[in-house]
């Protein structure tokens, strides 16, 4: 089959290709890349001589939907950004509508979305490790970590009843309060992912394959990390410690006592490890946030904002006004901008959101921290080995969800 | 309420700045688009500011100026956030480009290109990045119908 020269993408053109280089095609559906992405690349030999990265096959247009639809409304489409680590943006998503109010959702709530974020960064890692071991050929880690990602699932869907979707977070609220059993049950799900990440870390932290793969490997250095806005652990591997739960901490951060783990190298293997220990430290922060968890309301007791409860609705005029308001006309922000970042499991997921004061955002913007860690990609497989991108690529995450909106 | 940072703008481009605010403790300053690129320069070299965090638009139909171009920063150093904005008229939407400055930039500019049809000068490899060659319209307009039809394109062999 004749390729025409003119469906090729702009910066890929055969004939000016230096001698001895050759264009190679990887993906968009490659089986050693989870998600789905072109890389066009130009080799020397085995090594990467220049590359183009084309995203854009899972836009969903997440930033115009969000217009036509109320900002309760939009918290099921944020379950779709990252969908590995669905409740950090929906928290994310309800902070900063809270913030553009001027008010902050109650103490438990708070709780809660800090518990419901770190178990889904805790997923987040698992699945980013489990996929880059096994697309490095270690196929049995992928079964241990992912087991206990199922083990949180579970967890997590007993909370919102879902496992990847669950739409938990509402503004000034939560769609429900844990379940009674939450406590004992999160305890018997941490021994399975204490055990399981053992095993993983026995498995390939000392495994000369797996070491030899992932170090020295996608290095970036922390200038070249700062200039293409890297954050999150691929920053973090470079040495610079910047975590936003701790830099600007949101919700209840503040209270609570953990590490974060910066790597030195800036390279593969940094990541892993910076990736291994924060799932380590989110367990911690679970369990001084279950300890500290006050009872309470778990929704603002503000008609304006969360819905009133049902038998109010039936039993008094003002509560049904407000019920039939909020489900129709929304929440109400007052006109202006802000901008919300939060820690999510790939680096700052940040809200831009405008409002012009109706019941509709005028906009929603999101920043996805692997737009820019996948913009970067270029810089970090250079000069590398050609199998060396499926390491790289691993390690930086990327979520589709998220990229492309 | 204005912060030393707000001021420290004002002072060094007195006349460029057209605004400054502070809303919900979000820091804001607005300038004018042909001073943009000048003061993103001043704030990574001379106040710390070394991510450029996000860059996007606002389609502000119709009122004029009809866009707004919006960047974050962030400083690891000072641990500081600041938003800078420019009005970019309809009839003319064009910005320098902040690519040789942060090179974080390139993607982040073709996004806003792909969505809003804004030109960045000097952006070396400006073209679609989400929606495909051929996609006619930026979708993230406020007159881009929501439900729009793109024409079939032809097939490729």
């Amino acid at each position: 089959m004749q390729t025409k020269h003119h469906d090729l993408p702009k910066n890929w053109e055969l004939e000016k290709l230096e001698d001895g280089r050759l264009a190679l095609n990887m993906g968009p559906s490659h089986p050693a890349m989870h998600g789905i992405v072109r890389v066009l690349l130009t080799v020397q030999g085995e090594r990467v001589a220049g590359s183009d990265i084309e995203i854009g096959y899972l836009h969903r247009g997440f930033e115009k939907t969000c217009e036509n639809v109320t900002w309760n409304q939009c918290v099921p489409y944020t379950d779709r950004l990252n969908y590995v680590s669905p409740f950090i943006n929906n928290a994310a998503f309800a902070l900063a509508v809270e913030k553009l109010m001027g008010i902050e959702a109650t103490p438990r709530c708070q709780y809660i979305r800090v518990i419901m974020s770190e178990l889904s960064r805790i997923t987040d890692h698992l699945t980013c490790i489990g996929a880059n071991a096994m697309e490095l050929g270690a196929f049995t880690v992928y079964f241990y970590l992912i087991n206990a990602r199922e083990a949180l699932y579970k967890l997590t869907d007993s909370v919102a009843g879902g496992r990847v979707t669950p739409a938990y977070a509402r503004v000034g609220g939560l769609t429900r309060d844990l379940p009674p059993d939450f406590r004992q049950r999160t305890e018997e799900v941490f021994k399975v992912l204490r055990k399981n990440l053992d095993d993983a870390d026995r498995l390939l932290t000392r495994n000369r394959i797996f070491y030899d793969r992932l170090h020295g490997t996608g290095i970036v250095s922390k200038e070249d990390a700062l200039a293409h806005s890297f954050t999150g652990p691929v920053l973090r591997s470079t040495g610079v410690p910047l975590d936003v739960r701790k830099a600007t901490p949101y919700l209840v951060y503040d209270r609570f006592d953990f590490d974060v783990p910066v790597g030195s190298n800036g390279d593969n293997y940094d990541r892993y490890l910076v990736r291994m220990e924060e799932m380590r430290q989110s367990m911690r922060i679970t369990e001084q946030a279950l300890a500290q968890l006050p009872e309470g309301p778990i929704n603002l007791p503000d008609f304006g904002v969360t819905l009133p409860p049902k038998e109010q609705v039936y039993g008094n005029i003002e509560a049904l006004m407000a019920h039939f308001k909020l489900t129709f006309e929304g929440v109400k922000p007052p006109a202006g901008e802000i901008y919300q970042a939060v820690e999510g499991g790939n680096g700052e997921l940040g809200f831009y959101i405008v409002s012009d004061g109706t019941g509709n955002p005028w906009r929603v913007r999101v920043r996805p921290p692997c737009f820019t860690l996948t913009g970067g990609l270029s810089k970090m497989i250079e000069g590398g080995y050609i199998a060396d991108i499926i390491a790289t690529f691993g390690q930086i995450n990327m979520i589709g969800g998220e990229l492309e909106r | 309420m204005n912060s030393y940072l707000l001021d420290e703008i004002k002072t060094k481009f007195p006349q460029d700045v057209l605004e400054t605010h502070s809303f919900r403790g979000d820091e804001t300053a607005v300038v004018r688009r042909e001073a943009l690129a000048e003061v993103a320069q001043f704030l990574r070299d001379g106040l710390g500011f070394d991510i450029l965090m996000d860059l996007t638009a606002v389609d502000n139909l119709p009122r004029e100026p009809r866009y707004e171009l919006v960047c974050h920063f962030y400083s690891t150093g000072h641990n500081y956030r600041l938003r800078l904005k420019c009005p970019v008229p309809a009839d003319n939407p064009s910005v320098k480009s902040l690519t040789g400055i942060w090179s974080g930039a390139n993607w982040l500019e073709r996004e806003v290109y792909d969505m809003f049809g804004l030109n960045f000068e000097g952006h070396p490899d400006l073209r679609r990045i989400l929606m495909y060659d051929g996609f006619e319209g930026h979708p993230l307009r406020k007159d881009y119908p929501l439900k729009k039809r793109q024409p079939r394109i032809a097939h490729r062999d």
